[in-house]
């Protein structure tokens, strides 16, 4: 039906719009990471390229700590989200519909059904007052809510996954006498595997993004990148900022980059 | 799927302890770090305030909520409604609005040229608009104020080319909070509407231009009802965020133009007001509630055909 003189799918002026979407889209990230190789002292003046900013922002302890801290989260969230998301997605799935799935599958999702900052200052409302009885400060309640906030983007793909799952094999596997949890561990969670590494990685990727939730539950000196990064803009910002975010940036593209081609070798199960 | 269901009934008991025990950390976690803490946040609004933030335990006030819509006059008790914090609500509500006008301006055509691509470039396409969606919304902000400052890039090439003397104020006002929401949301608009357009039978289009249809006929009476539902999705998925938006209007709207996000957050911070904040949190989850009840409403009214 295509290629006659009259193209039916086109529109005009809609190739146009798009070219300009995608122009607007990479624009200001363009101009981001470009003046991060600035040698000036100005955001706005350009002095030449240089990496100075580079070599000041892996040198700037604050920056190093951040990153650090940033890190530890993130692996702590999308490791605890992962591993309990495997799980439930494992009790919500291949079952007939039961009494409470509804309900589960609206807890799961309810991270992203509230607005961050209501999330963000309840957890604080919580948190401070356990603080105070506790006396703990430390980032267990940053683990806590981004692994809370990190589960239904585990849960997703894996889900996903298991209900497109073939369920011979396991049946097979129970046939030839495998216990349940052998059946798991050699039949399901090998054919689980790319699932669960993508389920992963959203959620590692998600943690380290985040800035409202970490704003308001972290104590002192607890800034992640993206929390220091806030409290950076405010003031008078040098080329620093720009490098740090570049960074930061090329990080979370390579991770989103091996996330789809994981993603999108879908192996026919 | 079903076809397993002939197992004996106590390996169907503890098929049923199994899929509590295995979902139990899950919703564990979410409880104690997600539901749990809106619940308390619900009790906190129904309390009075304490001197120096925090509340006074267990005692009952409405003043919280009474707060987020009228105020008191401090001399003669009179009261009346707080324009300070209807005008916020007001435009939360706006920006958000217009937020998912200007993302579905330029969001549709950008679906729509997807979604006609030939099936190989089409999937680096869409790949090219999922990219920024997982960049960091913070660096995506961040990177809104380098292009819209007065010294920024679209004031530097206005002034160099002329038409304009001194920079034009876009950082600080409630235009820079509406494009950087726009520019941070466009993907979740473009995304459920190409997913829409994908499946578009394009028979009912060539049915259409047979029957001696004009260009935008075809596009006003016949693609547009059918991509319905991605169209509601997209506009959902933009506006939900955008109501409770708190990054961006901090960061591009300066102190001033604040939106209920920050106004929220105020009042945990220097207007130590938390029953109040509480208030407020769960009005902006009402707003929120009533948009997904009219997503849900309208989605199921054109199909189940959304994402």
């Amino acid at each position: 039906m295509s290629n006659r003189r009259f193209d039916i799918q086109s529109q005009p002026g809609f190739g146009l719009i798009a070219m300009i979407t995608f122009f607007a889209l990479y624009l200001p990230i363009a101009a981001l990471v470009a003046y991060s190789f600035n040698a000036s002292d100005s955001l706005s003046v350009w002095g030449g390229f240089s990496f100075r900013w580079f070599v000041a922002a892996s040198h700037n302890l604050a920056v190093q700590d951040a990153a650090i801290r940033s890190l530890i989260i993130a692996l702590w969230a999308a490791g605890l989200a992962t591993i309990t998301a495997t799980m439930a997605a494992l009790a919500t799935t291949r079952t007939e519909g039961y009494r409470g799935l509804t309900l589960k599958y609206a807890a799961i999702n309810q991270p992203l059904m509230v607005p961050e900052i209501v999330t963000a200052v309840a957890l604080l409302i919580v948190f401070s007052r356990i603080k105070v009885w506790t006396g703990y400060s430390g980032l267990g309640y940053l683990i806590a809510a981004h692994t809370a906030f990190c589960i239904p983007f585990a849960y997703l793909p894996i889900r996903a996954r298991l209900e497109s799952m073939d369920l011979t094999l396991e049946r097979a596997a129970a046939d030839l006498y495998a216990t349940p949890w052998r059946a798991f561990r050699y039949v399901t969670l090998p054919l689980l595997r790319p699932a669960i590494i993508a389920g992963f990685m959203l959620a590692f990727v998600i943690s380290l993004d985040d800035v409202v939730i970490t704003e308001f539950v972290k104590s002192g000196g607890q800034d992640t990148l993206p929390t220091y990064m806030l409290g950076q803009i405010r003031r008078e910002t040098t080329p620093e900022i720009n490098a740090i975010a570049s960074i930061f940036l090329a990080l979370s593209t390579v991770l989103i980059v091996v996330f789809f081609f994981i993603n999108r070798r879908k192996p026919q199960a | 799927m079903s076809a397993i269901q002939t197992a004996p009934e106590h390996a169907k008991s503890r098929d049923i302890r199994n899929r509590w025990l295995l979902s139990f950390p899950a919703l564990l976690i979410i409880f104690v770090a997600a539901i749990g803490p809106l619940f308390v946040m619900l009790v906190y609004s129904f309390l009075a305030k304490g001197d120096y933030g925090d509340v006074k335990p267990w005692e009952f006030s409405t003043e919280g909520w009474f707060s987020v819509f009228f105020e008191r006059d401090i001399f003669d008790d009179t009261f009346g409604l707080a324009s300070a914090h209807l005008s916020i609500i007001w435009r939360s509500l706006k920006l958000s609005f217009y937020t998912t006008i200007l993302t579905l301006i330029l969001g549709f055509p950008t679906a729509y040229f997807i979604a006609t691509r030939p099936q190989k470039t089409r999937e680096i396409w869409v790949f090219l608009i999922t990219i920024p969606f997982w960049t960091n919304l913070l660096i995506r902000t961040f990177a809104m104020q380098q292009v819209i400052r007065n010294e920024g890039i679209v004031n530097n090439l206005l002034t160099w080319l002329g038409v304009i003397k001194s920079p034009l104020q876009i950082i600080y006002t409630d235009t820079a909070t509406l494009l950087g929401m726009a520019y941070v949301y466009l993907p979740l608009m473009v995304l459920p509407l190409y997913a829409s357009i994908e499946k578009l039978d394009f028979r009912l289009v060539e049915a259409g231009y047979d029957l001696y249809a004009s260009r935008l006929q075809v596009l006003w009476r016949i693609v547009i009802p059918l991509v319905k539902p991605g169209l509601i999705a997209g506009s959902i998925l933009v506006f939900i965020p955008s109501l409770g938006a708190y990054v961006i209007p901090r960061v591009l709207g300066g102190g001033k133009n604040m939106m209920l996000g920050n106004l929220i957050e105020m009042q945990f911070g220097a207007g130590r007001n938390w029953p109040l904040g509480a208030a407020m949190s769960i009005t902006l989850m009402i707003l929120v509630t009533l948009a997904l009840v009219f997503y849900v409403r309208n989605a199921s009214k054109s199909g189940a055909g959304h994402v």
